[in-house]
């Protein structure tokens, strides 16, 4: 069995995996609609975006690994670190729902990778600015095709809008996560890495206005709660991921293709 | 007997590899409208940099021809070698033409 690799507190890593594990995690909920989307053409569609999402996860995670003493590799990284040391937002690893509750958090979290890439593009660092360049081009077609997703379902059945409808009840509640600042965040921004998470927020917010006025779907009110993903405090449905992800790299270290 | 279709209608893709070349016919999708369509013709057809542009277009739109008519249309060409260029001869400096 293979041990976890250890990280150390060095907030740019931390903030760098905040935008890596985004990445590794929601590309790993998309590939489980390989096989089971609605239909074949949309199934590519979103296995295609999943192999964006890991191929920009590979990019940070390296960058990631490299500010690490000892370094860790992209795999030690993806497969080997405790739960606790994952730092994606909790939006990000909730359990894919239905086709509307996918392509609305698509919609969100290609929102927010659009826009922090397009930011990232100035980091002092320049391989990240040079990631950042080519992930943006992705990302801009990924919120495309969720937001036309997200208006066709809004406009459609009266089946399509009550699970839109729904989708949004249950994801809004985790947005708020992805705006909110720390230590980490400050440093980032003290340090010419990249943006604090708050500078992304009047954007983002004028951004799926956009999206969902066109169909008159309300953004709900902001509650109390507040999920914690980013400190690595994560949902019950963390555990479940990781080990699928881990078995192969835990059970045979470093197996390859 | 209800005949209304619940099939998202059926387009043809037209993929074009680089600029210059025409588009080529390279397969069908199905699309609920012609945006979808061009998203999913690229997600489908263009995903290991076969294209640098794209058409669709609605399959009940093309007209084409019977093959009933395959003989009267298509077998009078067939004897009719002269309307091929290959009985001239070249001059050597129009060299692999």
């Amino acid at each position: 069995m293979q041990t976890s690799v250890q990280l150390p507190t060095d907030p740019a890593v931390q903030y760098l995996l905040r935008i890596g594990d985004t990445c590794l995690i929601l590309g790993q909920r998309l590939g489980e609609w390989c096989g089971h989307a609605p239909i074949i053409e949309e199934d590519i569609a979103l296995t295609n975006v999943a192999l964006d999402l890991i191929g920009q996860a590979r990019g940070v995670l390296t960058l990631a690994g490299q500010r690490c003493a000892p370094a860790l590799d992209e795999d030690q990284l993806a497969f080997l670190r405790d739960e606790r040391d994952y730092r994606n937002p909790t939006i990000a690893e909730l359990p894919r729902g239905d086709f509307a509750f996918t392509v609305l958090r698509n919609a969100m979290l290609s929102t927010w990778l659009k826009l922090l890439w397009e930011r990232l593009r100035d980091s002092g660092d320049a391989e990240l600015s040079g990631i950042a360049g080519k992930a943006l081009k992705e990302a801009r077609y990924h919120q495309q095709h969720a937001a036309d997703w997200v208006v066709r379902l809004g406009d459609g059945t009266e089946e399509s809008r009550r699970r839109i409808e729904a989708a949004m009840a249950q994801l809004w509640p985790y947005v708020a996560e992805l705006f909110d600042d720390d230590a980490v965040e400050a440093a980032a921004e003290a340090s010419g890495l990249g943006p604090p998470a708050s500078s992304l927020r009047e954007p983002w917010l004028a951004e799926m206005a956009e999206i969902l006025g066109e169909v008159h779907l309300p953004m709900p009110k902001q509650g109390n709660f507040r999920s914690t993903g980013k400190q690595g405090v994560h949902s019950e449905h963390m555990g479940y991921i990781l080990a699928e992800m881990q078995f192969l790299q835990r059970a045979y270290p470093g197996g390859a293709w | 007997m209800n005949t209304t279709s619940h099939e998202w209608p059926l387009w043809e893709v037209f993929v074009r590899t680089k600029a210059g070349l025409d588009h080529k016919h390279c397969g069908s999708l199905h699309a609920a409208d012609p945006k979808m369509a061009v998203q999913m013709a690229r997600d489908v057809y263009t995903r290991r940099s076969e294209g640098s542009s794209v058409w669709v277009v609605r399959s009940d739109q093309i007209v084409a021809s019977d093959p009933g008519d395959k003989d009267m249309f298509f077998d009078p060409a067939e004897d009719k070698v002269y309307r091929h260029p290959t009985f001239y001869k070249l001059p050597d400096a129009v060299d692999h033409m």
